[in-house]
């Protein structure tokens, strides 16, 4: 019978063992799940990883929606503090995703796919999304926190317009790759204004003034 | 197809075994599976958690069968675990409770269908359509915090509308006790209809209570705590059908019996061939199991259980949509409460139901807060209000 590991004076980091059985298990796994074959979703003849990231952009927006709501609850439940987001604010961003979800739904209806249906990508974006989800809708979380939240979907939100529009232009959808980049340009506004907020409240929070001194002030 | 569970020698205990590889194995796929597939794995899970609940009630009261109970117990402990792990950890726990409400709707519908005993089949149906409600507010739930619409996870198989309010299913506890089936008189269909609901909803509510509090959404943790206490009704109703008479070894005998019909059912539809060749070797545990309980039992010289076992198996249970069966019956009988062990329209409530509403909802109904207004939509409710943009 094995004797219990001895481990009072520490071992050596040794993490091999875990890490060489979940190797064993990548390597035999199945995808959680494949592109709905063509007659359902996929008519279009396009890329199904087009489709697929089309798909994911249809549940993130919908699922932005639904995240801004949580934060404009919070925001009413909070001070308001200096250099904050008003309410305006947070309901314009709001409207914004909810137009880029009917912009990505349109598109996938043109091009002949069901924008209902779950694509493995935004099932993903979705598990991702599971902690922003908790933390904006916990009554105990500040509003900086909630913008924290909130700033991690802005960052992944703008990469994923980046590269939508990108393989938009390659794949010489020119009305989409246009129309992706004009919600690109929401989102990048949509991520300054978060960052802000979060610089405002942190500064505030730490007792310093609401703005960064500038590289010329601190000149000798 | 019939299966003589008499006769059927299936698995014995001793080669009933497993590894951890097994018990944790891959899971099948949310977004390419059947929902039926979801909704057998939900089932069995439920069967083996009766299974293993049973089995420690029952070893608490009689000391002379505690071994056998243990043998038999770990061995459904580690049937559970592996049909359970089959669920993906990408589908949600409020992913997972609509396939909860899904199953608890279609297989309690194929039930209500299949019972001869009239009383009882009118009992399924009150219960279903209370399901189906709570499907509708957890649909409405998943929507407006999470922007997710609940058919990627139905499929289309199950409508997603009101049923008979939650609010105002709760009813004091008196009026949840039923009239028991007679052990001496009730065919084998009904008993084994009777144990399979009742596990289904016992595991809802199981799983309910264990879940609701990892919600940080305040209405959604109300919610929970809402639809669990109507799923703790639901557990007092369905077992208060069972004959309270039938002893311990009879009723353990009707646990194996029930494993193997429900088992037996999903090996003959499962469409995921991974998961068939489960149902098919859980059925074989299950035959095994089903012949040394039947071995106690003689052992124990007070029943005969090839008196008690039927000759062959009631058809299987039917795994698809009963969607018009369940139109039917909220259309006919949604306006229904029940009163002692009877179901009454609900112009006969009861002022015991009444009060104890009217004590719970004092501080307002998680299920009408969520709901308020929800209309199911294809790409969620966010769907109607997001104007064409070209």
């Amino acid at each position: 019978m094995k004797k219990p590991t001895d481990i009072s004076n520490g071992g050596p980091l040794d993490g091999g063992h875990y890490a060489a059985e979940k190797l064993a298990w990548a390597r035999d796994a199945d995808p959680v799940g494949a592109m709905p074959p063509r007659g359902t979703v996929n008519e279009s003849g396009e890329p199904t990883v087009f489709l697929d990231r089309l798909g994911e952009r249809i549940a993130f927006e919908r699922s932005g929606v639904r995240l801004y709501e949580a934060l404009i609850v919070k925001l009413e439940a909070s001070d308001r503090q200096q250099g904050g987001p008003t309410r305006e604010d947070l309901e314009h961003i709001r409207d914004d995703e909810l137009r880029h979800y009917a912009m990505v739904r349109d598109a996938m209806r043109r091009l002949g796919a069901d924008p209902t249906a779950m694509t493995p990508s935004a099932d993903v974006s979705a598990v991702m999304g599971l902690g922003l989800v908790q933390v904006l809708n916990d009554p105990r979380s500040t509003l900086t926190q909630c913008l924290e939240a909130i700033l991690v979907a802005e960052l992944v939100d703008n990469d994923a317009w980046v590269l939508l529009a990108d393989l938009a232009d390659e794949l010489r959808q020119d009305d989409l790759a246009r129309d992706f980049r004009g919600a690109l340009g929401q989102e990048e506004v949509h991520l300054e204004q978060v960052r802000s907020w979060i610089a405002a409240a942190v500064r505030d929070q730490a007792g310093l003034g609401r703005t960064p001194p500038q590289p010329d002030a601190r000149a000798p | 197809m019939t299966l003589d569970i008499r006769n059927e020698k299936g698995v014995p205990l001793a080669r009933q075994v497993f590894t951890w590889r097994d018990m944790a194995g891959p899971p099948y796929s949310k977004l390419d599976d059947d929902a039926f597939t979801r909704i057998r794995v939900i089932l069995m899970n439920a069967v083996e958690a009766e299974a293993v609940r049973f089995s420690h009630a029952c070893a608490r009261m009689n000391q002379d069968l505690q071994i056998p109970l243990a043998q038999v117990r770990r061995i459904e402990h580690h049937q559970q675990t592996m049909v359970n792990w089959l669920n993906p950890p990408d589908q949600s726990p409020l992913e997972t409770t609509i396939g909860f409400e899904q199953a608890a709707i279609e297989v309690t519908a194929w039930v209500a269908q299949h019972e001869p005993n009239p009383y009882l089949a009118q009992m399924y149906r009150f219960g279903m359509l209370e399901d189906f409600d709570h499907l509708y507010r957890f649909a409405a739930l998943m929507d407006r915090m999470s922007g997710k619409d609940v058919n990627d996870l139905l499929q289309s198989y199950t409508d997603v509308r009101p049923g008979r309010p939650t609010a105002l299913e709760h009813r004091a506890p008196a009026n949840d006790v039923r009239n028991p089936y007679d052990g001496h008189t009730a065919t084998a269909q009904t008993k084994l209809n009777a144990l399979t609901i009742v596990s289904a909803e016992h595991q809802v509510h199981d799983y309910y209570m264990n879940i609701g509090p990892i919600f940080a959404d305040p209405v959604a943790r109300m919610l929970y705590a809402e639809i669990a206490s109507i799923e703790e009704q639901h557990v007092t109703h369905y077992e208060s059908m069972m004959d309270p008479t039938e002893t311990w070894l009879e009723k353990w005998l009707l646990h194996e019996a029930t494993e193997v019909w429900t088992y037996w059912s999903c090996a003959q539809q499962e469409s995921n061939t991974v998961l068939k060749g489960i149902w098919e070797r859980f059925l074989d545990y299950e035959l095994g199991q089903l012949q040394f309980v039947m071995g106690v039992m003689r052992r124990a010289g007070l029943h005969d259980p090839e008196e008690l076992l039927p000759h062959s198996l009631p058809e299987p249970v039917k795994f698809e949509s009963q969607r018009d069966f369940v139109r039917k019956t909220l259309a006919n009988e949604v306006e229904l409460t029940a009163v002692g062990a009877m179901v009454v329209p609900s112009t006969q409530e009861d002022q015991s139901n009444i009060d104890y509403r009217d004590q719970l909802d004092a501080l307002g109904s998680p299920s009408e807060i969520i709901a308020a207004q929800y209309v199911w939509t294809p790409g969620t409710e966010l769907d109607r209000i997001a104007h064409a943009t070209h």
